[in-house]
């Protein structure tokens, strides 16, 4: 069974361990999640699962969307995400079956994808962490980005330079948090730390691929 | 959604604390992990902040300790916590006792309840 489900961010709080120590948490509306479409090898070159989250009305869903979506049969949905699945993993899996936080069990390692919150058209010093010049003393430079290199040798500015320019609302994937408690009754999932984004956006949530 | 929030941290909060408020000078008995062994260590003195809250909430006590002021923060639904005796009800008339800290001896009494 693969692990993933999407889900929307609540909140962040502090729970208790077992040991007495205060735990920072994200609390995440997680699921239930329908399974919109099932690519398989045959069809489709490889194996994955399409799965959806969040209801929307149907005056609110474009044709082509709505037709792809009455093959589920479970309504409208917000928002839909691929999962791959093993190769040989066909057949569990079939159209507008509901997945939730089930499958998740505590103490499982989970990475969690998110939009980051957007801070706008940022400067060198608050994107990239670069130090600031004398605000006294006659000195204009106080948040200027400084040097952008060298000089008629190369003659240009190296790419991939550390420049001002968007920051934020941007994806991000956050890996190996643990799951702290699942809440199946609740759609609930609490994973350890945080978790990109704003409150009430929209995460997606695997299992970690990652072997420690 | 939000009272679901707010019912997952009341599960964890603690019930059986005496009710005692700024100025009441306190015990806080302290379990500590030593290896394996527990034991419960005692911190007196008189509480001088409320942080509300519901999970979040804490407290803070200050102590003079070998003239050296001590000032710890509890969170208030921490179990690491034993129990919290009240040994004295203070009279104050605000709710941040931060004014002690510039105050030793008898300048940093506080007047007892009656």
């Amino acid at each position: 069974m693969m692990k993933a489900i999407i889900g929307r961010k609540l909140q962040m709080t502090q729970l208790f361990s077992e040991s007495g120590a205060a735990v920072p948490v994200t609390l995440i509306e997680a699921g239930p999640c329908t399974v919109t479409q099932v690519k398989t090898v045959d069809r489709d070159g490889y194996a994955a699962l399409q799965i959806a989250f969040g209801m929307r009305k149907a005056k609110h869903v474009n044709r082509p969307l709505k037709g792809h979506m009455d093959k589920a049969g479970q309504g409208y949905f917000q928002v839909t995400s691929e999962v791959r699945l093993p190769e040989n993993g066909d057949g569990q899996y079939e159209l507008g079956q509901q997945l939730t936080v089930d499958s998740f069990k505590i103490g499982d390692i989970v990475d969690i994808r998110g939009t980051s919150k957007g801070k706008g058209y940022a400067g060198t010093i608050k994107r990239w962490g670069f130090g600031r010049g004398p605000s006294t003393h006659g000195s204009k430079n106080v948040r200027e980005p400084g040097t952008t290199g060298n000089a008629t040798f190369p003659g240009r500015v190296i790419k991939g330079r550390k420049m001002a320019g968007q920051k934020g609302n941007k994806r991000v994937t956050v890996m190996g948090l643990k799951v702290i408690d699942v809440r199946p009754e609740d759609n609930l999932l609490v994973v350890k730390g945080a978790v990109p984004g704003a409150r009430n956006g929209i995460i997606f949530i695997r299992q970690t691929n990652r072997v420690r | 959604m939000s009272n679901l929030v707010e019912s997952l941290q009341k599960e964890q909060m603690r019930g059986d604390l005496p009710d005692f408020r700024i100025g009441d000078t306190v015990k806080v008995h302290v379990k500590i992990r030593e290896g394996d062994k527990e034991r419960v260590q005692i911190f007196e003195g008189v509480v001088i902040r409320h942080h509300k809250g519901l999970m979040g909430a804490s407290f803070t006590v200050r102590k003079v300790s070998y003239g050296v002021g001590v000032e710890r923060i509890f969170p208030l639904h921490s179990p690491q916590m034993d129990r919290i005796e009240v040994l004295r009800r203070g009279r104050v008339r605000r709710s941040r006792l931060y004014y002690l800290r510039q105050r030793h001896g008898k300048a940093a009494r506080i007047r007892e309840k009656r």
